[in-house]
């Protein structure tokens, strides 16, 4: 009984949430490193007029945490993976380096295009998961987990290598079936708060929940540093975070679920551009 | 007047109920608890308005890093200059946030970081000069908890 | 962060004499407080911060922090110091258990 009154309570609260709030960062300042926080959308068929960056939505400290590279915590991460990229790991003898050589010549362009089909695997895979693939093929090293430290140094560090590069997934061929089906997760309510991702980021970005300017949800940025997390964290335990929120059982990290959600929302977000490593609330 | 109803009732001790889980074991400090280090720092003597100016957002959108930065109007010579700065968060958990010591090689008595506040509270900077004298500033800043918890 | 406490400063390189030239620093540090409760074994975790910042020029003191666990994760300084001379700067970083981080770096002054 006391469960379903909150409930209730809370969701006429979000329901009648406060009236739309002007933005109120400068068009000059911008996150080092990119062009732009705004674009059109990709498609004329597409569910929002513009996209916008999560860092549009945030306040004018947090933004200015983005906006220098020094300043930025992110990046005690993106070097830490930069170290790591040179490191010989595992009974092949290997380094990163040994195949892939300059980084930012080598990986421009691969992080703004995950996840990417494997054709062998015969599925896709995220970042986390090719890194992986590559460290137990080639390098004959231990896998790494998916929040460690060695994984979030490796993935920013690629994925700013791609930085200012817009968001290029590509949904054709094999790769429809898991943007379709990321897109119905993104729309299926769940939960005991029996919300959707598109109840908050899509139906009222700009507004405020409770104290909480929300998003569009895009993820353009990810890998993070969240001021809540006190570290750089990966977009599935952002994702899971979220459905923890609205009392639902997260899905696992680098499962099927959480894998096509990540496919959709980066061709939902297609366009913008690669903040990694972006600095949120 | 209008009485509480049942619902409202619910509401108000689940939100209570909520504030006290943040912290089980934390007792916030209340502002004499700073005054107290405050007091310490100054050896007793009074901290006059003036000369400091303490930069924090007015709304920190997460309580776990807010920037500070701290800036007291002096020459910084070797006969006048800032000696250390005191910082106090009168609403955290422990008041006590850091201490910034300068020379006369440091040119200018500014000094930024970035801080943890538990909730909307007061933040006390307090400076002594190298006469002996000591001024002092304070600014609240509202700490707001993210939608949905989270 | 896991296992490696890692300090990044940005100091110019140069500088011309009585200019006033900005500092930054930043480390990678839990600044575990002492006051969260580990979730499994709902034991305390203990307190393990950084407790004092130093910086050195040319081995003397130049500005320093006392540091309390209110200073937020990843601690950074931002400060300034008169260049009169070119020397050496030496930045230090003291934990709980007395464990030292450091780094240097060279100021030309013209």
């Amino acid at each position: 009984m006391k469960a379903t009154l909150k409930i209730g309570l809370l969701a006429t609260a979000v329901a009648g949430s406060i009236a739309l709030v002007g933005v109120a960062n400068s068009q000059d300042s911008l996150p080092q490193g990119v062009t732009t926080i705004k674009v059109a959308p990709p498609s004329k068929d597409h569910p929002l007029t513009e996209l916008y960056s999560g860092w549009h939505f945030r306040s004018p400290e947090t933004q200015a945490l983005q906006q220098d590279d020094f300043d930025n915590p992110g990046f005690l991460w993106v070097e830490r993976g930069e170290e790591l990229w040179k490191k010989v790991d595992g009974e092949a003898g290997k380094s990163c380096a040994s195949c892939h050589n300059d980084a930012s010549k080598s990986m421009k362009g691969v992080g703004s295009q995950m996840p990417k089909w494997d054709a062998k695997l015969k599925r896709p895979l995220t970042m986390e998961q090719r890194i992986n693939s590559c460290r137990t093929n080639n390098m004959k090293a231990p896998e790494w987990k998916w929040e460690s430290d060695n994984m979030l140094s490796m993935t920013s560090y690629i994925r700013n290598q791609s930085r200012g590069m817009p968001v290029n997934v590509q949904v054709d061929g094999p790769m429809k079936e898991w943007a379709d089906k990321g897109k119905k997760l993104y729309y299926t309510r769940v939960g005991q708060l029996d919300m959707s991702c598109a109840n908050c980021h899509e139906a009222n970005y700009g507004k405020y929940i409770r104290a909480d300017h929300l998003s569009q949800g895009q993820s353009n940025g990810f890998p993070l540093y969240r001021l809540k997390w006190q570290k750089l964290g990966s977009l599935h335990r952002r994702f899971s975070g979220c459905m923890k929120n609205i009392r639902a059982v997260p899905y696992k990290r680098g499962s099927d679920e959480f894998v096509a959600l990540e496919i959709y929302l980066a061709h939902r977000g297609k366009g913008l551009q690669v903040e990694t490593p972006a600095v949120r609330q | 007047m209008r009485l509480i109803n049942r619902r409202e009732t619910l509401v108000l001790a689940g939100a209570a109920g909520a504030a006290f889980m943040l912290a089980p074991h934390a007792a916030f400090s209340a502002a004499g608890d700073a005054q107290a280090l405050v007091t310490k720092f100054t050896g007793g003597k009074t901290a006059s308005d003036g000369k400091v100016t303490l930069q924090m957002p007015e709304i920190a959108e997460n309580g776990n890093t807010v920037p500070l930065t701290v800036s007291i109007d002096s020459p910084m010579t070797k006969d006048n200059y800032v000696k250390r700065v005191l910082i106090v968060a009168e609403g955290n958990p422990r008041p006590e946030v850091a201490t910034f010591n300068f020379s006369p090689m440091s040119g200018t008595a500014e000094a930024s970081t970035r801080m943890r506040l538990a909730k909307t509270q007061n933040v006390v900077a307090v400076a002594e000069m190298s006469d002996g004298s000591f001024h002092k500033v304070k600014r609240q800043v509202k700490v707001t908890i993210g939608g949905c918890g989270g | 962060m896991a296992g490696k406490t890692k300090p990044r400063v940005k100091v110019p390189k140069t500088a011309a004499k009585g200019d006033v030239v900005t500092i930054k620093t930043l480390i990678s540090h839990k600044m575990e407080t002492g006051l969260r409760k580990d979730k499994k074994t709902g034991k305390v975790v203990p307190r393990n911060i950084i407790k004092k910042f130093l910086v050195k020029f040319d081995g003397e003191d130049v500005f320093s922090v006392d540091i309390d666990p209110a200073i937020s994760a990843n601690p950074y300084f931002q400060f300034t110091m008169k260049a009169e001379k070119t020397g050496e700067f030496e930045f230090v970083w003291i934990d709980d258990k007395g464990e030292t981080f450091s780094k240097k770096s060279k100021l030309t002054v013209n």
